[in-house]
């Protein structure tokens, strides 16, 4: 009787999958901190970080030494182990969306075919959705673990903020499936890929469009920052941090980020498909790796339009999100969807 | 009443529907932000690249030699006198014989020290003095750890003698770069 | 003892012990917490039945959503000792009494009803779950109770707003 029968050089090659996406995520948003300072300084006529290494190349790390080694500070009348768990609930939510993102096509090494992707699940576009509504724990539980009241106010901000938005998120998501027909974003990149099939957002250019909007919600990105708004909260939910937790937190924003950048470039921009390129001509090795370039490629320009938005507009006020949320996003998801759902209809009965 | 002719009246009427979505003015924003890319950016890297001051620039002191490599200040104190924050002090002490070649007159500063923290910069010192032997060159004080490495010496202050270190002459007259 | 066996039974040592913490635990915080480790715990009941819909669903309403609220609610009231309501004995004892005859009928009618006998939990078959499936049995088998439960949450819905309304 065998206890544990699989097969090990499966469980080998999506060990070695699961490490690399996980630290390329983490190099990633480590390079995201520094090119926000960059983009920030580039657009308001300034030079940004430029002494740590070449071109400040090294300065995420000497940023991430000096969080590593700051005074840990757990306030005394704080809830000890809720305070700790707090950052990493939210660093674990973040990362956890990547198992179901298609990084490209399938790779043929040592005699086997590899597919770039962790666990291809016929509810992908579900995981994600959950995932995505599980990552607002962490925010509660630091903020309420804090014990110190801008810190809660903080965290309800953020849960209020995030239930709001999930809703809009949601129904133009189900807008979008009515398209595809499927919730397997390894399906969806595919279909994407056909010939005479157009990216998905010709098809949802407003359903992209809510959905861009909510990423910025959920990802607490300006202009809906609220939860860690410096003026009003002193500095929101992760005020009592201090040290690495400290860093958790920034580091999960950015790794938030980047998981939901390669969310849109997967869903509505063709993922790993390279666009006028017929992949199925060249060798497979080649266009998995084109198709990786591809989709960093868009998730970098994603990124981009997180950080041009953010050295752009202010912050919204808690009324105004209320409003945009529940008055404005959620009946436009409603008529997208009602109208994705007519001309669906429309051209099946003709 | 109108103060200037560039006050505008606040349009106060509620927002029609396609303002209150944000996104027009949104675009807009995004428009001027993403032109600043492409401007020319003011910062100067200042180790490397320094700003060029004017010549009227009052920065540190010099105490300066003249064409034969004598010091020129006599101690006589006329730029204590003047400075406003009380920042100099000196001694003075008397020329021995053969030592016509190091002081100008027969009585020179022994001790020669101003308080960087307490100076103003205003120049009046420089202007007191009847010998032209303390100028205000185009550099300023350095950071320092420490208060008492803000109180520049004589050795801090008197400019390298041209005959005897001309390379070091050279480079405080920044002329070798 | 497969895989799936040991999983199940991992599984369900987890959730029962989670749930008796959601009763156990004095901080009404940490029994949130705790009743979301029993969602999780009983997704990955779903998960071994092969229903991943369910999984998912019961992921993003219950963990996600209805949860964060409950927090939200706990995390707004000030719950403290002092504040706690403190109950007579006989209430208690009431308490005590309803609650145990409740969970005395519960047992007895699983036990007696026919079809749960000589029956073995299906793990890792059966398809009734996966999302293709569970659609076209909810839109043709079930479409009229789908439909009512539907009008139900909206008038639950449009009540709501009522009362909001009135103040």
């Amino acid at each position: 009787m065998i206890v544990l029968a699989f097969d090990f050089a499966l469980f080998l090659e999506k060990l070695i999958l699961i490490a690399v996406v996980i630290f390329g995520s983490l190099g990633v948003a480590l390079y995201t901190t520094f090119a926000e300072r960059k983009v920030a300084a580039i657009l308001q006529d300034r030079r940004g970080p430029n002494r740590a290494g070449p071109f400040g190349l090294l300065q995420p790390f000497a940023d991430g030494l000096k969080l590593v080694f700051k005074e840990e500070i757990i306030p005394n009348t704080s809830n000890k182990t809720l305070f700790i768990m707090g950052p990493g609930l939210a660093m674990t939510a973040a990362l956890m969306t990547s198992a179901v993102l298609p990084w490209g096509n399938k790779v043929e090494l040592f005699d086997r075919t590899i597919a770039l992707q962790i666990a291809d699940v016929n509810i992908g576009m579900l995981y994600v959705f959950a995932v995505v509504s599980m990552g607002v724990y962490g925010i509660m539980i630091g903020g309420w673990a804090s014990n110190n009241k801008f810190s809660l106010m903080a965290a309800l901000r953020g849960a209020s903020q995030a239930i709001s938005y999930e809703l809009a998120m949601g129904l133009s998501l189900i807008a979008l499936v009515m398209v595809t027909g499927s919730l397997s974003l390894k399906t969806i990149v595919e279909q994407q890929m056909l010939p005479g099939h157009l990216w998905n957002i010709a098809y949802q250019p407003l359903g992209f469009l809510l959905f861009l909007v909510c990423a910025f919600a959920e990802c607490n990105r300006t202009p809906f920052d609220l939860p860690e708004a410096e003026n009003e909260l002193n500095f929101g939910y992760h005020q009592e941090y201090s040290s690495m937790k400290l860093g958790f937190y920034l580091f999960a924003e950015y790794v938030n980020m980047f998981i939901s950048s390669a969310i849109m470039a997967t869903i509505y921009f063709g993922g790993y498909d390279i666009p006028f390129l017929d992949e199925s001509k060249i060798s497979p090795n080649i266009a998995a790796i084109l198709g990786i370039g591809a989709l960093m490629t868009k998730i970098i320009i994603f990124i981009f339009v997180f950080m041009w938005v953010r050295w752009t507009i202010p912050r919204f006020r808690y009324d105004q999100l209320m409003n945009l949320g529940w008055k404005k996003m959620v009946p436009l998801a409603l008529a997208n969807m009602l109208l994705t759902g007519a001309i669906i209809l429309w051209l099946q009965g003709k | 009443m109108a103060l200037t002719n560039r006050s505008v009246a606040i349009d106060r009427s509620p927002m029609t529907f396609v303002e209150s979505l944000y996104l027009p003015s949104i675009f807009k924003g995004m428009g001027i932000t993403f032109s600043h890319i492409f401007k020319k950016k003011p910062t100067i890297n200042y180790p490397e690249q320094t700003r060029p001051f004017s010549p009227v620039f009052r920065g540190l002191h010099v105490l300066n030699r003249d064409e034969e490599g004598r010091e020129n200040c006599t101690a006589c104190g006329l730029c204590a006198v003047a400075c406003p924050a009380e920042a100099i002090t000196m001694e003075a002490a008397e020329r021995l014989p053969g030592e016509e070649n190091l002081y100008r007159e027969e009585k020179y500063a022994a001790k020669y020290e101003i308080n960087m923290l307490r100076c103003i910069f205003c120049g009046l010192c420089e202007e007191a003095c009847p010998k032209d032997a303390i100028y205000l060159s185009e550099t300023f004080a350095p950071a320092n750890f420490a208060r008492k490495g803000f109180i520049y010496g004589k050795d801090d202050l008197l400019i390298p003698n041209k005959n005897t270190e001309p390379e070091a002459y050279a480079k405080a007259k920044g002329l070798n770069q | 003892m497969g895989t799936t066996q040991l999983l199940f039974w991992l599984l369900s040592a987890l959730s029962i012990f989670s749930a008796m913490m959601v009763l156990i635990s004095k901080n009404p915080v940490h029994s949130v917490l705790w009743l979301v480790l029993v969602f999780f715990t009983i997704s990955g009941h779903y998960i071994l039945l092969n229903a991943q819909f369910l999984f998912i669903v019961n992921l993003i309403v219950y963990a996600g959503a209805i949860m964060v609220l409950f927090l939200f609610v706990i995390m707004l009231m000030n719950l403290n000792k002092d504040a706690e309501p403190q109950k007579s004995i006989w209430m208690k004892l009431a308490g005590a009494i309803s609650g145990g005859s409740l969970l005395l009928i519960f047992v007895s009618v699983v036990r007696s009803a026919s079809e749960m006998q000589s029956k073995q939990a299906l793990l890792k078959t059966g398809n009734i779950g996966l999302i293709d499936q569970l659609g076209k049995t909810l839109f043709s088998e079930y479409v009229i109770p789908f439909e009512i439960s539907s009008v139900l949450f909206l008038s639950a819905m449009v009540g709501a707003v009522a009362i909001g309304k009135k103040h």
